[in-house]
């Protein structure tokens, strides 16, 4: 269904200021289609810049980003890319069930097809209940699945998901990441930051940044391996400390 | 433009406002006990005939003013609206969504607000009734593109108010209703003549007046609406895709 022959991205010498701070120094990546890819790293590591260049929001410096075969953010993207926000991007003064068709409405689905659509998506991200409260009676935790729902309800080709399970309960973010692992069966490429170091192990593929460079592109199995960890936690702080090492040995030398 | 997305995003934004009633009842209640209060201030006396009618027309431009930049600037500050501009949603879309959602409802307080100075307090124009509607609709339009396009200069919701004052009470110093136009110093006649409120203002004047001012009214209505054209337009540059 999916076209899987190319990278879902490939990103080239991408370098990026926010502020007056380069956020992103120069950075080459290619993510594979029809995976679930994790992006790992601390807060200011550039997870969210990163993903906001695959989208297509960021201003950037110089590089290219390419999404499906296209310059991130063209017109043919707009409803095969679906993007989800640290912070909740949806209306509060209106249902969860309005919010999830409206922005079915905007990726271009109608009538039947949008209501099957919204409907499905409520089951997935377990909201049937809450379907007529608005978004600002629920929870934090809600109102994330609520934005998660919006981006879903599309089915987009990719995926892009910054961290999507903040403040869930451990029954939810198990059946999301069920959820994420039966799309990239069926095709889609998704690209899923977290803090959550459990969650890695639980993606085809992980990226590693740490300043806006990449430490380690690997599978989670490799990454054990490679360092000698037990858990993707240790695996994480391994790495670090022997990048401040390498880079203590060079500033020294 | 996708006629479809336009009216997707209009039944949105009156959606949002159906759950506020006490946003709803300000806008009908308020500009009725304002026209009241005119009406007993000045009883008795030619001058609640003379101002009433152009009245009609800045209460709708305010509230929609207001309402809209608050609106809008909330969109760009919770990221509905970047994320909207990653769908196939075009800023045209998204504009006269809102333009034709606030035209609704000023239309709503129009209806209520002529009726009220017309029956309870006694408002008395040369010509047709409807005609009144007709421009505060135009007025509200006005202030809903005049909304979008200031919230683009505002950061905060406090810069968004006060751009209130800023924007619209110069217009209404120099609309012709604290003198008439013709007689206000040559160069503040200019700046008058280049302000849209002061075509909204001989418009409702002319229904005031006149018994068939339907060709006056018609001519003040296209510059009004060439003034809502420029400011969506510009509004749009205020939209981009991509930030910093």
């Amino acid at each position: 269904m999916m076209n899987n022959t190319g990278p879902a991205v490939a990103v080239k010498g991408l370098r990026v200021v926010r502020g007056k701070r380069r956020v992103i120094p120069g950075l080459d990546l290619e993510i594979p289609g029809g995976q679930v890819v994790g992006l790992l790293g601390p807060s200011g590591s550039g997870k969210s810049t990163l993903m906001r260049c695959i989208v297509g929001v960021q201003i950037i410096e110089s590089g290219t980003v390419t999404v499906l075969g296209h310059p991130a953010g063209s017109t043919v993207l707009r409803d095969r890319v679906g993007y989800v926000t640290q912070s909740p991007s949806v209306y509060a003064d209106l249902s969860v069930r309005d919010n999830v068709a409206y922005f079915a409405r905007a990726v271009g689905l109608r009538g039947a097809d949008q209501r099957e659509a919204v409907d499905r998506t409520l089951v997935e991200v377990d909201l049937v209940s809450h379907a007529d409260s608005l978004v600002q009676d629920l929870s934090g935790g809600q109102g994330s699945r609520v934005s998660l729902a919006a981006a879903l309800v599309g089915r987009p080709s990719l995926l892009v998901l910054d961290e999507p399970t903040v403040g869930l309960d451990p029954v939810l973010r198990r059946d999301l990441w069920d959820l994420f692992r039966q799309l990239a069966e069926r095709g889609h490429s998704l690209v899923v930051s977290s803090h959550v170091m459990d969650e890695a192990a639980r993606c085809d593929r992980l990226i590693l940044l740490r300043e806006g460079r990449i430490l380690a592109d690997v599978t989670p199995p490799e990454l054990l391996e490679q360092t000698g960890a037990v858990d993707a936690d240790a695996a994480f702080l391994a790495l670090i400390d022997a990048e401040t090492a390498r880079s203590g040995e060079r500033s020294a030398s | 433009m996708n006629a479809g997305l336009t009216a997707a995003t209009s039944g949105r934004v009156l959606r949002q406002v159906r759950t506020d009633h006490r946003t709803i009842a300000l806008i009908v209640v308020v500009p009725c006990v304002l026209l009241g209060l005119l009406a007993w201030i000045y009883d008795g006396t030619p001058v609640f005939n003379a101002i009433g009618p152009a009245l009609l027309g800045v209460f709708p431009m305010i509230v929609m003013f207001i309402v809209t930049s608050v609106a809008t600037l909330r969109e760009r500050q919770s990221g509905t609206l970047e994320r909207l501009l990653t769908t196939p949603m075009g800023k045209g879309d998204f504009m006269i969504g809102y333009a034709v959602a606030f035209g609704a409802l000023a239309m709503l307080q129009a209806l209520v607000a002529t009726a009220f100075a017309v029956w309870v307090c006694r408002l008395d124009v040369a010509g047709p009734l409807w005609l009144l509607v007709v421009v505060a609709v135009f007025d509200a339009v006005l202030g809903t593109a005049l909304g979008l396009l200031a919230s683009g200069f505002a950061r905060t919701e406090f810069q968004a108010v006060q751009f209130m004052p800023a924007f619209i009470l110069p217009q209404f110093l120099l609309c012709g209703l604290l003198i008439p136009r013709d007689q206000l110093p040559t160069l503040l006649e200019w700046v008058s003549n280049l302000l849209p409120l002061s075509y909204a203002v001989d418009a409702m004047k002319e229904i005031a007046s006149n018994t068939d001012p339907v060709t006056a009214v018609l001519g003040d209505l296209g510059i009004v609406a060439a003034f809502i054209a420029g400011a969506l337009a510009l509004a749009s540059l205020t939209l981009s895709r991509r930030s910093a």
